[in-house]
């Protein structure tokens, strides 16, 4: 076993994805290793452009939700998600896309932002991580 | 033997944590590194990651809701 937290990043949901990388960079910072396995609509976010583009999970109300739930993020100083996306590649943080997801979706590799994906894989690739991993959740 | 200052006051999680690891990590030993900030679960998590990485706390002050956090790389 190593120190380890893997999740499997499946919504593609603004307030999930924040979750999922605030995880992973907190186990990094506590001197875990992190790896994030991209997958459904989790995978659309790692399309170029896309980062911020998620729904809210609850309350999107077309849009206004998000709107008021950013209002708030800005003015308690909340990290964007580009920053934490940064920062988990600089403290080493590994990412998988499942190729999957990329033939159903039709998304190619020239689509995705290529410098900060690690690996392309399937469900193996999720549980070559997983099983050495302390932490395992499904985002 | 660097002294290196992080300041993340009004960061929020997990900004002081992330910062403080980042600053670590660059660190050589011998090096002594402050973080200075204001979020209060902060102040708690940052001792615990030093515990997780063997790294040594030497002090931690805090004064109207600003805490200093000195470490020992």
């Amino acid at each position: 076993m190593t120190d380890k937290t893997t999740i499997v990043v499946h919504s593609g949901d603004m307030d999930k994805i924040y979750s999922a990388l605030i995880i992973a960079n907190g186990s990094l910072s506590m001197g875990m290793e992190a790896s994030l396995y991209f997958t459904f609509w989790g995978l659309e976010r790692l399309i170029k452009g896309k980062l911020e583009k998620g729904a809210l999970s609850r309350m999107h109300m077309f849009g206004l939700g998000k709107w008021m739930i950013r209002r708030r993020m800005r003015a308690a100083n909340v990290a964007s998600l580009e920053k934490l996306l940064q920062d988990f590649k600089e403290l080493g943080g590994k990412i998988i896309a499942c190729e999957m997801t990329m033939q159903i979706m039709g998304i190619h590799r020239e689509d995705l932002r290529q410098d900060l994906i690690d690996e392309y894989g399937a469900v193996g690739a999720y549980i070559q991580e997983a099983r050495e991993s302390t932490i395992t959740l499904f985002i | 033997m660097a002294y290196i200052k992080v300041d993340v006051r009004g960061e929020t999680c997990p900004v002081p944590l992330v910062e403080t690891r980042k600053a670590l990590r660059k660190a050589s030993p011998g090096d002594t590194v402050e973080v200075v900030g204001t979020h209060p679960a902060s102040r708690k998590e940052i001792p615990m990651a030093l515990k997780a990485l063997g790294l040594k706390l030497v002090g931690i002050q805090e004064e109207e809701g600003v805490w200093k956090i000195k470490i020992g790389v």
